[in-house]
């Protein structure tokens, strides 16, 4: 006869998937920051930088998009190591690893979010920066970047949602964070429904704190004619 | 009698010019835009540029500051001409040649406030505190003192563009480019935009505009250039232009804009029945 499930939760399941929970979060706030960094770089090449440039980030938006992201995890945990430059290879531990397949793969996505805000800027605007005497990247800098940032929010909020249910696949690489550490306590249990049940309870409000805070930040970058729609 | 059809650059001489094009070329999409224009404009005075839609006014004044480089030709400020290779040259001619847009182009993010200060201090390198103090006095010179903190999303299309004239002043320009300023404007907010430039005339800015203003323009400008197919075919006062028994372009085409808009006409407009 097992434990009651509360019982189980109090004295199992929930010390393991709160150590899991930091593992996630190490994972998932380096990953974000970096995707973002990357996607804003990104998409601000794609739109402005000079044409080989651009033909290069587009290359990189092709390849991290249309590889199985598993794939990408794979390849900088276990193929980067075997890539050897002037004698050098870089190997990386299961977190370095994880954070830098799932910043690319996320820098992809949210440099396609950042383009479509940069587009969607009148190029007037950018004409009055220049015929105010600002440089061309003091106009993007300074008048389109934070105007498509804002457009882009929402989406690029998306895409870390994502971003953090997508970082289960760290587990496949030996990482314990949640999923891996939910996965050894339900072999170990055979408590699985139990288990994976509660860890998407886990997910469900990782999420939905993540969402509040874009909320937050949308809120605090709100101007009029910015504005977040409000039901 | 004027000589309605010599190069406009003859009206001033190159000595007082403070802005001037010779020889201006441009084609945009196989079409010829602008077709060996000349133009030069003495300090404080106001020259107007009509003509039919696609005639080239909007591509003429944006190749006067290099939004548009024009494909050939030359342009001097102050007598000395602008190398527009160099980035950091032809900043600093922008900041002196202010440009008016006919859909304002205001910075959406940015209050009235902000979006006559953002240039002030990024470009000028002004201090916060003298980049505001700047920004107040010349939103208060279009009489938009009250409305500083209020973003483009909430202010008329005059408002705005009256913005876009006190973001233009603050950088002290020597000549201002007017595109259309009152074309995107409905009726009754075209009278608040006319009186800042008027005011802006009186005080001695220099201005070449682009309007369909006819008989506002008729009233303040020194010239009119009349351009078509990318040339200036027709030059002279507004009174020599438009006065009775002229049989000039300008007048056959005023007379079908006032036709049109029902525009009424004052002095200097004369037989155009402005």
């Amino acid at each position: 006869m097992s434990t009651p499930y509360l019982e189980f939760l109090r004295a199992e399941l929930a010390p393991g998937l709160m150590e899991g929970l930091w593992v996630s979060v190490l994972v998932i706030v380096p990953s974000a920051l970096l995707g973002v960094l990357i996607g804003l770089t990104a998409g601000v090449l794609r739109v402005y930088g000079p044409t080989p440039v651009r033909k290069i980030t587009e290359a990189y938006v092709s390849l991290f998009r249309g590889t199985p992201l598993v794939v990408q995890v794979f390849f900088w945990y276990f193929a980067l190591p075997y890539i050897k430059i002037a004698g050098w290879s870089l190997v990386l531990d299961p977190i370095e690893a994880s954070i830098l397949a799932f910043g690319m793969c996320s820098g992809a996505y949210q440099s396609e979010y950042i383009r479509g805000g940069l587009n969607s800027i009148k190029r007037g605007q950018i004409r009055a920066a220049l015929a105010l005497g600002m440089t061309t990247r003091q106009a993007v800098l300074n008048i389109v970047l934070p105007q498509a940032f804002r457009r882009a929010l929402p989406g690029c909020g998306n895409e870390i949602i994502y971003l953090i249910k997508y970082s289960s696949l760290a587990s496949i690489i030996t990482v314990n964070e949640l999923t891996g550490t939910a996965t050894t306590i339900a072999k170990n249990t055979w408590r699985n429904i139990e288990v994976f049940c509660t860890l998407g309870v886990y997910y469900l409000v990782l999420v939905t704190l993540a969402g509040w805070i874009l909320h937050l930040i949308e809120d605090a970058l709100s101007v009029p004619g910015f504005e977040r729609p409000r039901t | 009698m004027p000589d309605l059809t010599a190069a406009a650059s003859a009206e001033t001489a190159p000595s007082d010019a403070i802005l001037e094009a010779r020889g201006l070329f441009k084609t945009l999409g196989g079409n010829r835009v602008l077709d060996s224009v000349d133009l030069s404009i003495g300090r404080g005075r106001v020259k107007v540029l009509i003509g039919p839609s696609g005639a080239g006014k909007s591509t003429l004044l944006q190749c006067l500051n290099f939004l548009m480089p024009p494909d050939s030709g030359h342009i001097l400020l102050e007598g000395r001409e602008v190398d527009k290779r160099s980035k950091k040259e032809l900043c600093a001619f922008r900041q002196q040649v202010g440009m008016i847009f006919q859909d304002f182009n205001l910075f959406d993010h940015l209050s009235a406030l902000e979006n006559v200060r953002v240039a002030l201090i990024k470009v000028k390198g002004l201090s916060k505190l003298e980049a505001t103090e700047r920004a107040v006095a010349e939103l208060a010179r279009v009489g938009l003192k009250d409305k500083a903190t209020l973003y483009p999303a909430n202010l008329s299309g005059g408002q705005k563009q009256r913005v876009a004239i006190a973001r233009a002043l603050a950088m002290d320009p020597k000549v201002m480019l007017l595109d259309e300023p009152t074309s995107a404007l409905d009726p009754e907010l075209i009278g608040e935009v006319l009186a800042v430039i008027r005011d802006l005339a009186q005080g001695g800015m220099t201005m070449i505009m682009a309007t369909h203003q006819i008989s506002f323009s008729a009233s303040l400008a020194d010239e009119f250039l009349f351009m078509d197919k990318g040339r200036v075919v027709e030059h002279g006062s507004p009174a020599e232009l438009l006065g009775r028994g002229s049989s000039s372009r300008t007048q056959a085409f005023c007379a079908k804009i006032s036709e049109l808009t029902g525009e009424a006409g004052d002095g200097a407009a004369g037989e155009c029945r402005l």
